[in-house]
């Protein structure tokens, strides 16, 4: 489904991603793991057009993406649960969600999938009239997983979820995530928390200071010794 | 002071604060969406007047006509000037945008004093505006309760869009976080262009108005109304819609007040906005309804 190629990106004179090269297969969870500054973000930015890439390619079901508005990507089903979540914090819950569906027309069908997000985190329905920003971290965290997936996504990319949450809370995030998978849609999934991503990951991948050095099945990387000594903090 | 003599100068008031306010409005606007203020304003305001000056004089347009015409080209003008003037320094520091806003102001002046020639115009005289009215001791004129009553309208129209319209959601969204905007999928270009249009066309209005009231025009005549509104924006919290309508108002009557009450300060007249600023910005420094607003970083 996404296809990355060579990637290259510069922010003046760093040179934060260097011909990075990699795939998310349509259905799967796909993770990116990966120390701070390595460049994941950035990656992932990339692929949504918020940061111009300097070299490389990406492309989306075949169809060559960079270069294009941030707008047009999104309309073609990727959609990214930013780093930082970036709620909007004066507008309420439910005007969040709205935005969320923003590109679509179907009125009914948004208000359906308003409905099936307050089904998925009761949590959210009771602060509808809220402003986001007055919600707890992990309900933030909750609302921008729920407004990414009112565009309806093929592809969902999360930029550590887990942040900051409880593990009580991760774990819900991470097992919405699963059913999301389930029923269909892709996932990139960056994150810090490089055990439970590898957990739930068909396909994991290591980004180190802008260069992919490790990748494989999820269960390998995470039975893989380096990875445990680097990202599970594990001495062996 | 006699009671005929206050309610006289209160229509004055009202007046003369419900253009403030559709000025105000404009600035309030543009600096929720791009935290730019836009010193042209002003001049945005004149361009107005002028418009509707030579569409109802050389081109003989109907005054209502004339008053269309020249609203639409206002908006398309404020579009226009967004698109040349700070578009191109989207991601350019603060200070690029605020000199560029200085010199397009600069620049619309000096063009206007050369195109519509320096010497004050006066506007053809428009009897539903003109009229004196006799309300028992009170006379005012027309266009002074007309002025308030439009304004009424406008904030309303105004109101439902920012908060119950789709685009007013964009709108919002765009002022809190141009990239989230982004990723909602939002045309963050086509927004902002639409902010300016609708600031631009209530400039361009109260410019008409402005003209009614006092029917003379020359080129400098946005910079005076244009600082004071700004002011006015400041005063209500700069980014928040009816606090400009505050702002505005509370402007308009207090300036209109002092000189009925003390005329011997007329000669401060101009200043008294700003002293109403200071007072402001030290008892609350976010404007009367600003909330408090961390710096971004
Ligand atoms: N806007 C920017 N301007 C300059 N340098 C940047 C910018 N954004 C990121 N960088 C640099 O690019 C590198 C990669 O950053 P990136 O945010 O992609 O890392 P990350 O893997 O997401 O890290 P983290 O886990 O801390 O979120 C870092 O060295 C960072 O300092
Ligand atoms: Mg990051």
């Amino acid at each position: 489904m996404l296809r990355i190629d060579d990637l290259s990106v510069h922010y003046g004179g760093i040179h934060a991603l260097q011909g990075i090269s990699f795939e998310v297969p349509e259905g799967k969870i796909v993770t990116l793991i990966g120390a701070n500054g390595a460049g994941k973000s950035t990656t992932l930015k990339s692929v949504v057009g918020l940061v111009k890439p300097s070299g490389g390619s990406i492309s989306l079901d075949g169809e060559r993406v960079s270069g294009l508005a941030t707008r047009d990507i999104v309309r073609r089903g990727v959609v990214l649960a930013p780093e930082g979540r970036r709620i909007f914090p004066d507008l309420s819950t439910e005007e969040n969600l709205e935005l969320g569906a923003f590109m679509r027309d179907d009125k009914v069908g948004v208000a359906a999938d308003k409905k099936r997000m307050y089904a998925l985190f009761p949590r959210l329905e009771e602060r509808r009239k809220q402003k986001a920003g007055t919600l707890s971290g992990g309900e933030q965290q909750m609302l921008a997983v729920a407004r990414a997936l009112m565009s309806r996504p093929k592809l969902l990319m999360m930029d550590e979820p887990s942040l900051g949450l409880a593990p009580l809370i991760v774990k819900m995030i991470f097992d919405i995530v699963k059913a999301i998978n389930a029923e269909g849609t892709t996932i990139l999934l960056v994150e810090q928390n490089a055990k439970a991503a590898l957990e739930i990951a068909d396909f994991g991948y290591v980004l180190e200071t802008g260069r992919i050095t490790m990748s494989g099945p999820g269960r390998e990387l995470l039975a893989d010794d380096g990875v445990r000594r680097a990202y599970l903090g594990e001495s062996l | 002071m006699e009671l005929s003599t206050f309610f006289q100068q209160l229509t004055n008031a009202l007046s003369l604060g419900s253009l403030y306010a559709l000025i105000a409005i404009g600035y309030t606007m543009v600096y929720g969406i791009l935290r730019l203020i836009n010193f042209a304003h002003g001049d945005v305001f004149m361009l107005g007047a002028y418009f509707a000056f030579y569409a109802a004089t050389s081109l003989a347009m109907p005054w209502w006509v004339a008053f269309i015409v020249a609203i639409g080209l206002t908006a398309i003008f404020g579009m226009g000037l967004e698109r040349v003037a700070y578009r191109p320094l989207r991601d350019s520091p603060k200070i690029s945008v605020m000199i560029s806003a200085i010199g397009a102001s600069f620049l619309i002046e000096n063009v206007g004093i050369v195109v519509f020639g320096g010497r004050p115009k006066s506007f053809p005289s428009i009897p539903l505006f003109d009229t004196v009215l006799h309300l028992g001791p009170v006379s005012v004129l027309s266009v002074s309760l007309f002025i308030p009553v439009i304004t009424a309208a406008i904030l309303v129209a105004l109101l439902w869009i920012v908060n119950g319209t789709k685009t007013g959601l964009a709108m919002r969204a765009v002022s809190t976080d141009l990239d989230a905007a982004r990723l909602m999928a939002i045309d963050v270009n086509r927004t902002i262009s639409l902010t300016f249009g609708i600031g631009s066309l209530l400039a361009g209005l109260g410019g008409i108005m402005w003209t009614m009231k006092y029917p003379q025009l020359n080129p400098l005549m946005g910079v005076m109304p244009g600082l004071k509104c700004f002011i006015a924006a400041v005063i209500g919290g700069i980014g928040n819609i009816p606090g400009a309508v505050l702002g505005g108002f509370l402007l308009g009557v207090l300036e209109i007040m002092i000189v009925a009450f003390l005329p011997e300060l007329t000669g401060y007249r101009d200043a008294f906005a700003f002293v109403l600023l200071i007072v402001v910005l030290l008892v609350k420094p976010s404007g009367l309804l600003g909330k408090h607003q961390a710096v971004k970083v």
